[in-house]
């Protein structure tokens, strides 16, 4: 690792005092936790001339979570978001997302703000410096060609690998941001633009969020339906610290022997997180065999893992698709 | 780069000193105050060889900058012994054999601490889960996850079960 360069830090109290420095500084970097930006920093991937420190910032560190809707600040920690009583009550898939993120000392720094706008990672990327320079630098940094797909003509590939975004993207997540021009509301499937083949996105592995410069997130919300039963699985090498292979959140509703509500979302497999899309059709009947296959369908069709990490991207995307079959069997099992 | 004042509690004391905004929590304990307990391995957020205890929690100290620990309470691995006695958690990585070549020992004392002390009555799956930030290249985990039940017992006011895994010495 690198020295840091040299940089400013500043200690905001207030979100109008953040605005003000954002305004004052346009190329500042919030700072959570630090546990993935203070890495990028010293690998020389960026070098922002001033850090905003969120940790002063009590207005963000509220959770708000009841049956019908959760609410979770920026500046909240990993730790407390996992251990909160009423998340874990009525969310447990955001629960097991936050307590299932790297290891526990990371958790205690790491913030949800941080989390939701997680850098995207690739094997080619998350190097030192001598490593790209001398392995001619990818589309992500400053070179000219993304070497996971060299015929990919200008897109980057690198994968979004952030825990909490599927959970939230299960509840038709939103997400709240405040910047020079005031406050705004996104939904969290067009906050994420990273590329993914389904939705025509504009982004790719290297703008993977509709953030604009000078902004920063507020909070990031999601709306509960009834009887919705939840949980998050993830697979890592290894399985204490570590980025996901793939991570998969499953939210289902079983009335009697019928299922009657599907949402997959998965993370660690495209440049953005994805929730699945056509998964409505699987639902209105019994579960059966051709409910899986037809959920193996979806997922080879949506989930477009390539080689960012260490294990090849056809076993990622098996990975992910046998992980939303299991997920989805535990859940209707356990809502007979 | 200009320093700038910082406060926080060390190790039970009030601490004042001057840091650029780009110190690291890690260099300035081991360079500015000579605290060299707290080890630099992997640096880069991997290891937990660096963990401190900030205001009770175990963080990493190579991804913590020293101005965001203002006004905090830091513990590092020299506010363990006391008055020439070992912790109850060294102790139980003393007598278990939870160290080996200790380059670890530092990180793993401050995690265990951590854990302890807000449940001394740990699982062994709470154990690995709270150590589960931390490397150990040499004793396997096993030794370690003893020592870190035998300071549980210890802080519990309990006699310290007898170590199974190790046998006794032979004539």
């Amino acid at each position: 690792m690198d020295a840091l360069p040299e940089f400013q830090v500043l200690h905001p109290t207030t979100v109008d005092e953040v605005v003000a420095a954002r305004k004052e500084h346009p190329h500042s970097r919030m700072i959570g936790g630090g546990t993935d930006l203070l890495v990028n920093i010293r690998r020389g991937i960026e070098a922002p001339p001033v850090l905003i420190d969120t940790g002063d910032l009590q207005e963000l560190k509220t959770v708000e979570a009841t049956a019908d809707s959760i609410t979770v600040g920026a500046s909240v920690r990993l730790t407390e978001l996992a251990q909160h009583a009423d998340v874990q009550a009525h969310y447990p898939v955001i629960a097991e997302a936050a307590e299932s993120i790297a290891g526990p000392t990371h958790r205690n720094m790491g913030t949800v703000g941080g989390n939701i706008c997680l850098d995207t990672r690739c094997i080619f990327y998350n190097q030192s410096e001598w490593w790209r320079t001398t392995n001619d630098d990818c589309l992500k940094t400053t070179g000219s060609m993304c070497h996971v797909a060299p015929k990919s003509d200008g897109v980057c590939f690198a994968t979004f690998s952030g825990d909490l975004a599927p959970g939230f993207l299960l509840f038709d997540g939103e997400i709240d941001l405040i910047g020079p021009d005031g406050r705004r509301t996104v939904a969290l499937q067009d906050f994420y633009t990273g590329y993914a083949r389904q939705d025509g996105s504009t982004g790719d592995g290297k703008n993977y969020m509709a953030i604009q410069p000078g902004e920063m997130v507020l909070r990031v919300r999601g709306k509960n339906t009834p009887g919705l039963l939840t949980a998050y699985d993830k697979v890592r090498i290894r399985r204490s610290i570590e980025y996901p292979v793939a991570g998969c959140a499953v939210a289902l509703k079983r009335d009697g022997d019928t299922l009657s509500d599907l949402r997959v979302a998965f993370t660690g497999t495209n440049p953005r997180p994805v929730r699945l899309d056509g998964t409505e059709a699987l639902t209105g009947g019994p579960l059966t065999e051709e409910t899986f296959t037809a959920l193996d369908d979806l997922c080879k069709d949506q989930l477009m893992s390539m080689k960012t990490t260490f294990t090849p991207g056809h076993y990622r995307r098996r990975v992910a698709t046998q992980m939303a079959k299991r997920l989805v069997q535990r859940l209707f099992d356990e809502g007979a | 780069m200009a320093k700038k004042l910082v406060s926080f509690t060390l190790n039970g004391r009030a601490h004042d000193g001057a840091a650029a905004d780009n110190t690291l929590l890690l260099d300035y304990l081991r360079e500015g105050l000579g605290l060299t307990g707290t080890k630099t391995a992997c640096d880069g957020g991997e290891c937990g060889a660096c963990t401190v205890l900030v205001n009770g929690e175990p963080r990493l100290s190579c991804l913590t900058l020293v101005g965001q620990v203002a006004g905090k309470d830091v513990e590092t691995i020299e506010s363990q012994a006391k008055g020439g006695k070992l912790s109850p958690v060294q102790e139980g990585f003393h007598l278990k054999l939870g160290a080996q070549c200790g380059g670890c020992t530092p990180g793993y004392i401050m995690a265990a601490e951590g854990l302890l002390r807000g449940n001394q009555s740990p699982t062994v799956g709470e154990i690995r889960s709270a150590m589960g930030a931390n490397i150990c290249r040499c004793t396997g985990y096993v030794k370690i996850i003893d020592a870190v039940q035998h300071a549980a017992a210890v802080m519990r006011g309990e006699e310290p079960a007898d170590y199974p895994d190790v046998p006794a010495a032979q004539g």
